[in-house]
């Protein structure tokens, strides 16, 4: 019988995508008994759905510092569950919380974290292969983890969640632990963009250094608003200050699926291709017919955005109203 | 008294260099030569980082540590350049071509331990050759020191630091208390341009080179967790229809009315 602990996540009071993603890849590599670790605010509901979702088992911490989201018990806590059921594989997410704790669980536990994994199945010897990019996305690399326990994390959005059984039962348990918060969260100052999330758009209209200053993205807002999208930018747009950082799309960003993406005056880095690649359709909108973009673009127009982006919200218009 | 603060930075394949550009060779990441290695970008954020504390705190002494098994001397001396004080090379053969960063995490840890009255390690969020984000949490749990990750500001307040993290959709601001890890990200600012005092000053300090002996760490190969099977190129499969127009505005037209025939938009 092998075991798996998913250290899984809520997200906005339910329960998150990555504990879902979780529990898929533990049914993927064939464990037999999945538990799963959530923390927050009002869990049960939560808890519940992890069962249907297909864990046997979830441990909850429903108050305390590890449920308003404190990375240091959150390890603490997970740490002490490894240790009770001791798990033969521990799966996380690369989420803001899993960056964190994934690692650091792996260490205390005298492993090492394989992270940022997209794909994962067993060997003839049974061993855990799985694909993960290295190098920005330019090489794939296929790695046998061999660490005891097996600790990964799964690139978010990368293995599909399991539909819901609501027949399933299982133990919810709160879980008792010692709390030892040393890096502690003074405030959290959020700053929102109105209208839809980038992450939930189902189209995004994304622009790079090639638009020369923050006044072309009044631009990209418009084309957005007639799409029903949201806007997202590169890296290089927002360390240009054009657009905030909360915009970036990419590997250290955000990481986007939606039906349409329109990339406006971007390259197309490996880097950013991580957080858009999985869109349905991908328009590039660029002055240099070599752009990489344009060898991962289902269309593309080649020109400056300047001449090409009005002639193009224009007749939008008379589509679309 | 003075803080003593250590900045982790690692010679990477330069992270720019054209996807075609990149070979595998041997289970092997190469580029050809004419590509040089450069430091970790957010590296050298690292390094601004600990100026940036140099310049407010003015006691501050600036080591930079860096294990591999070759340097491009020019490349990681570039810290010196912009005003570090120091510099460590932790070189040997030992550390080539690494899958699993154990080795290298003991190594770093060691050498920390070995300085002595270290206050404060930055890193840099993650190297862009792997792209593991590892590296400091590991050394952080080997010292049980605490972590703050993905800064993109650090103030020192006597024993107390104070760490602006980057959110998805905002900031926090984090506290710990000294020694601690910290790593930076890309919305810290650039780096700083080396001056010409700065370059003339780093020709003259010459790295202190420690091998794995120097270092006293126990290390079996058995305590690897990954193994690396193969290394491939992802394969991308789309046929790209590029749209034409009388001129640029009539292929902006004509983008939206082929969209609208494949029911896109
Ligand atoms: C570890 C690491 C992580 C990273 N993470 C991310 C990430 O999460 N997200 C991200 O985006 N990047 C990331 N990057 C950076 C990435 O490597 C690229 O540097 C960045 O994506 C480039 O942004 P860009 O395409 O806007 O700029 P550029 O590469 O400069 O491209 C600008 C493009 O605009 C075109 N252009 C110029 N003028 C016009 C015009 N008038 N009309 C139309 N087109 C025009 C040019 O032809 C060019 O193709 C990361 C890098 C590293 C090393
Ligand atoms: N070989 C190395 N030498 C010095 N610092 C390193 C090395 N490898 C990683 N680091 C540091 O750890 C950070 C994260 O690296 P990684 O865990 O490899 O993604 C880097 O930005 C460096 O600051």
């Amino acid at each position: 019988m092998t075991k798996a602990l998913v250290i899984g996540e809520m997200l906005n009071g339910e329960l998150g995508a990555a504990t879902f993603e979780g529990i898929a890849a533990a049914r993927i590599l064939d464990c037999s008994n999945v538990a799963v670790m959530i923390a927050g605010a009002s869990i049960e509901l939560a808890a519940e759905q992890a069962i249907f979702a297909g864990a046997d088992q979830v441990f909850t911490i429903s108050q305390g510092p590890a449920a308003d989201g404190e990375f240091d018990d959150l390890i603490n806590a997970s740490y002490k569950i490894a240790k009770e059921i001791e798990p033969e594989i521990i799966i996380g997410s690369k989420t803001i919380i899993g960056r964190d704790v994934m690692p650091r669980l792996a260490f205390r536990l005298g492993t090492i974290l394989v992270p940022d994994c997209m794909s994962l199945e067993r060997d003839a010897e049974q061993r855990i292969i799985v694909t993960r990019p290295t190098y920005g996305g330019n090489v794939n690399a296929r790695i046998a983890c061999v660490g005891q326990p097996v600790v990964i994390s799964l690139r978010p959005k990368s293995i599909d969640a399991m539909g819901l059984d609501q027949s399933r039962s299982g133990a919810i348990n709160e879980i008792e632990f010692t709390s030892n918060i040393r890096t502690r969260i003074i405030e959290k100052i959020e700053e929102k963009s109105e209208g839809i999330s980038l992450q939930d758009a189902k189209t995004v209209v994304a622009g790079g250094r090639g638009l020369g200053g923050p006044e072309a993205f009044d631009s990209l807002q418009e084309l957005a608003g007639i799409l029903g999208g949201a806007v997202g930018a590169s890296r290089a747009a927002c360390d240009a200050g054009w657009v905030p950082s909360s915009f970036q799309v990419g590997l250290t960003g955000k990481t986007v699926s939606p039906d349409l993406y329109i990339a406006i005056g971007i390259s197309g880095a490996s880097q950013h291709m991580a957080g858009c690649s999985n869109a349905k359709t991908l328009v590039a909108i660029n002055k240099d017919e070599g752009a990489n973009i344009f060898k991962e673009a289902r269309f593309g127009v080649k020109g400056d955005w300047e001449k090409v982006i009005p002639a193009f919200i224009e007749q939008l218009h008379e589509l679309i109203n | 008294m003075t803080l003593h603060i250590v900045v982790t930075a690692k010679q990477v394949v330069d992270p720019e260099t054209p996807t075609s550009a990149f070979l595998i060779e041997n289970n092997k990441v190469t580029t050809s030569t004419s590509f040089a290695p450069v430091i970790n970008g957010y590296d050298e954020q690292a390094v601004e980082a600990a100026l940036r504390i140099k310049e407010a705190l003015g006691d501050v002494v600036i080591t930079v540590l860096s294990c591999g098994s070759s340097f491009a001397l020019d490349v990681i001396k570039k810290p010196l350049a912009m005003g570090a004080d120091n510099l460590i090379l932790l070189q040997d053969n030992a550390f080539d071509n690494l899958i699993d960063p154990t080795l290298v995490i003991r190594a770093l840890t060691s050498a920390i331990q070995k300085i002595g009255d270290v206050d404060l390690v930055i890193s840099g969020r993650q190297a862009s050759d792997w792209d593991n984000a590892l590296v400091p949490m590991g050394i952080a749990e080997l010292l049980d020191w605490p972590v703050a990750t993905i800064a993109r500001k650090i103030d020192v307040i006597g024993n107390t630091v104070k760490v602006e993290r980057v959110l998805p959709d905002g900031y926090e601001i984090v506290e710990t208390t000294l020694p601690a890890v910290i790593t930076v990200s890309n919305e810290l600012g650039s780096p700083r341009y080396p001056n010409m005092r700065g370059i003339m000053g780093a020709r003259k300090i010459q790295p202190t080179i420690w091998e794995i002996n120097d270092l006293g760490i126990e290390y079996q190969s058995t305590e690897i967790a990954m193994e690396l099977i193969s290394l491939e190129k992802p394969i991308k499969s789309i046929e790209t229809e590029l749209i034409q127009g009388e001129d640029e505005a009539d292929a902006g037209r004509k983008l939206a009315l082929r969209l609208r025939e494949e029911r896109i938009i």
